[in-house]
């Protein structure tokens, strides 16, 4: 189910089973890129005391044109009026948000360990494909892993290379990307389609030039 | 044989082109806007602007205020008696800050507004530059849009981008905050283009005929129908279109205090006022409608009391531009967005013309109930003391509805929008959903200059009036024609009402000392009067109302006198107490 907030009164909920229960929502915003937008849609988040779990955003698939993946742990009914709120927004295009069972997604781990120590004692091959890791780096003092998967995934493997010293962590923000739907290029179109042409006022007082502008 | 004329393209108008600061092509941007006046206060940031502005004095009137905040008040007066945009000139820090309060009260009532504030220099930005602030982080959650700008050439299209947004779909504020090097720099100005899309901006919903087909269906079938309206019918410039609807259908219909005016308080089918301090019938009948049809309200809390007592009964439709505000407090049946000029015609075709007859009646005998408990006593008091209430009837006794009527916030202004009578729409102006004591005296400036034509009546109690008395300055220097009736009664009235009922008479820090206001008035060159004595009273109107020129008006009314009914915070609106 694609929630586009959109005028589909239909979609959702009757009235006795709003509120609900909280469970994770992906919430997919596509905006222009604007300096202090970000500091706009955190706003709708901290006014209302709640928590961002996880906050990606990066340039589209369409030039100029960013994307928000944002995930909280929230009941539907607040998922929606939060949307709504972040719609609302001048330069916010569209907004949708999904359960976990709708999406697609994936975080990216990062960790850093001792060569020496990782060499000696484990065997780095079963390591990797157990884990579906694969080594970026590999220098004298310290190799970085690299995993990619949800949340459980990249888990595992902290677990089993703190035993020898993880030297450092690092796990990414959540992308997400939605099963079902028809994509945000045919939507963008439209957006673009409804642009109307644009009538220039001339300005009154240009032909008056030199009385005015001689300053 | 004749060779057909070949048609020779004509050629392409070369644009003129001037080279022009930014402070000049903003004002040359606010002019193709349609401005006429700005509200203002110079400072270091903006000296280019207003170095620019001495030379348009014939084209923009400038009003220099006596602070900031007076400034954005009168903006909003302005704007909410012209309905066109409202435009304040300030400084950047404390000028910048100081707009915030105006900003906050502009969002939640929906007041288009667009703001100017000069900045430090770009080169200066970050650095704790003298009267640097972050101008456009403080004011993001007060502000429909707001913007920095730092390069002259981007001036023209983001001042048209800012009326544009500021006006359109459900009106709001914007800011644009621009930095010095801005002002100063010189550019290719290529004349005005104004702005009528913006890519992510949608400012009206598409209206979806089925929605409209599914509300036409449940009024047809409703026995007990109620209209709630509010302000989103005068920004629409819906009234007629409005009346037109509750006129075929019938139905009784009730208003939120930014709502009034939109029909004349004498209609057969205005029933009343909505709320906290709202009327009897249409309080206790929201319990009772089966179908309740809100239009351009948002159902904010001092409206619906407790949210989970509030009209379970009834099928809820709910019209308005802005999607965010469907369910955000009060789940609908049949949500109908759009702007409602655009709806209520549509839906106005497809109901029945029906009279509900006893229904209505309902409503009138709770008025009668109600004049009987409240209304008489308070509009025609047997103590020796004045009550705010017969001042707001002696006034509509003499000014028949026509004038436009700004209150500011506490007692006098829920006594003020009760009995204060209206024969015409944008006639009411309040600070309704940020409630801000110091709005009415500097937004009665702004009202004034918004409606010419028009007496201007500005009711303000002796608390708020001095928060921003300041502006008596403005009154003074513009020779602006403001009457001011202040409704003394030596008490922060709202609040000590409060206290009696709810702090068991524990009045804390309530009993507020003042000035004499008459000679306060008179130091700025205002006439004036205090009244404390009933005989007096009509005189001392005819004469406020008379006099050339501004003219504050005092009257001593009664201490202890408590706005009732009221429906006590926490509890539902059919809880209502008539005292």
């Amino acid at each position: 189910m694609t929630n586009t907030l959109n005028e589909d009164k239909k979609v959702l909920p009757a009235r006795e089973d709003l509120g609900g229960v909280k469970q994770e929502f992906n919430i997919t915003v596509y905006t222009e890129n604007q300096i202090g937008l970000l500091n706009r849609i955190a706003i709708i988040f901290t006014r209302r005391k709640i928590n961002i779990d996880s906050l990606n955003t990066s340039p589209s698939e369409v030039d100029s044109i960013h994307r928000f993946t944002i995930v909280i742990n929230e009941t539907e009914d607040v998922v929606r009026k939060l949307c709504r709120q972040i719609e609302k927004q001048v330069e916010v295009l569209k907004v949708y948000y999904h359960t976990n069972a709708d999406v697609i997604w994936q975080e990216m781990a990062l960790y850093k360990v001792s060569t020496n120590v990782i060499a000696e004692q484990v065997s780095v091959e079963r390591l990797l494909r157990e884990n579906g890791a694969r080594a970026v780096v590999i220098r004298k003092d310290y190799t970085v892993f690299e995993t990619t998967g949800h949340r459980e995934e990249t888990e595992s493997l902290i677990k089993i290379l703190q035993p020898y010293g993880l030297i450092e962590f690092v796990r990414s923000a959540r992308v997400a990307i939605i099963k079902n739907s028809e994509g945000f290029n045919a939507k963008l179109r439209e957006f673009e389609r409804l642009e109307p042409g644009e009538e220039v006022i001339e300005n009154e007082y240009l032909n008056q030039g030199q009385k005015v502008f001689t300053m | 044989m004749e060779v057909a004329q070949q048609e020779i393209p004509a050629p392409a108008k070369t644009k003129e082109t001037v080279e022009v600061s930014g402070s000049v092509a903003l004002l040359e941007a606010l002019i193709a806007e349609g401005t006429d006046t700005i509200f203002g206060y110079p400072g270091g940031a903006i000296m280019p602007i207003y170095d620019a502005l001495y030379d348009y004095n014939e084209k923009l009137n400038h009003v220099l205020v006596r602070h900031e905040q007076g400034g954005i008040h009168a903006g909003q007066g302005y704007a909410r008696t012209s309905g066109k945009v409202g435009v304040v000139f300030a400084t950047s820090g404390p000028g910048a800050t100081n707009l915030v309060t105006g900003l906050a009260d502009a969002q939640i009532d929906s007041t288009p507004l667009v703001c100017i504030t000069g900045q430090v220099f770009a080169h200066l930005l970050g650095t704790d530059a003298f009267q640097e602030t972050d101008v456009i982080n403080i004011t993001t959650p007060v502000t429909k849009w707001n913007y920095q700008v730092t390069d002259a050439n981007e001036i023209p299209e983001v001042i048209a981008k800012a009326f544009y947004i500021a006006r359109s779909g459900r009106p709001g504020p914007v800011l644009i905050d621009i930095t010095k090097n801005a002002q100063i720099q010189k550019f290719n100005f290529e004349g005005y283009v104004p702005c009528n899309h913006i890519r992510s901006y949608r400012p009206k919903p598409i209206v979806r005929k089925q929605y409209i087909e599914e509300a036409a269906a449940l009024i047809n079938q409703a026995k007990k129908p109620f209209v709630l309206w509010g302000q989103g019918v005068i920004l629409g410039s819906a009234e007629q279109e409005f009346k037109a609807f509750i006129e075929k259908a019938g139905i009784p219909s009730a208003w939120t205090i930014l709502g009034v005016g939109a029909i004349p308080t004498d209609h057969p089918l205005n029933v009343g006022m909505l709320g906290m301090h709202g009327n009897y019938g249409p309080n206790v009948l929201t319990n009772e409608c089966d179908v309740l049809i809100a239009i351009g309200m948002r159902f904010d809390d001092r409206v619906t009391g407790r949210l989970d007592k509030y009209a379970k009964q009834a099928k809820v439709i709910h019209l308005d531009i802005d999607p965010a505000e469907i369910d955000k407090n009060v789940q609908t049946t049949v949500p109908v967005w759009g702007d409602c000029k655009e709806t209520l015609p549509l839906l106005t075709e497809l109901v029945e013309a029906k009279a509900h007859t006893e229904w209505l009646a309902k409503f009138n005998d709770f008025t009668q109930k109600e004049v009987e408990a409240v209304i008489h006593k308070e509009l025609n008091p047997d103590t020796e003391e004045m009550t705010m209430g017969e001042v707001v009837r002696v006034l509509n006794e003499l000014t028949g509805g026509d004038a436009v009527i700004v209150t500011d916030v506490g007692q006098h202004q829920m006594v003020g929008c009760r009995y204060a009578k209206f024969n015409k729409t944008r006639s009411n102006v309040t600070s309704g959903g940020l409630g801000t004591m110091g709005f009415a005296l500097p937004a009665a400036i702004g009202a004034k200059f918004g409606a010419q034509d028009r007496p201007v009546v500005a009711i303000i109690g002796d608390g708020g009036f001095q928060m921003t008395l300041q502006e008596l300055g403005t009154i003074m220097q513009t020779g602006v024609n403001v009457k001011i009736i202040i409704l003394n009664n030596r008490f922060l009235g709202m609040v000590r009402q409060w206290q009696e009922l709810f702090n068991e008479r524990r009045y804390s820090f309530v009993d507020i000392q003042s000035p004499d206001f008459v000679r306060v008035a008179s130091g700025y060159g205002i006439a004036g009067k205090s009244v404390n004595d009933r005989a007096e009273l009509t005189a001392a109107l005819e004469q406020m109302l008379n006099h050339n020129g501004s003219f504050l008006l005092e009257v001593m009314v009664t201490k202890e006198n408590n706005v009732f009914p009221m429906v006590p915070q926490g509890c539902s609106v059919s809880e209502i107490r008539l005292k």
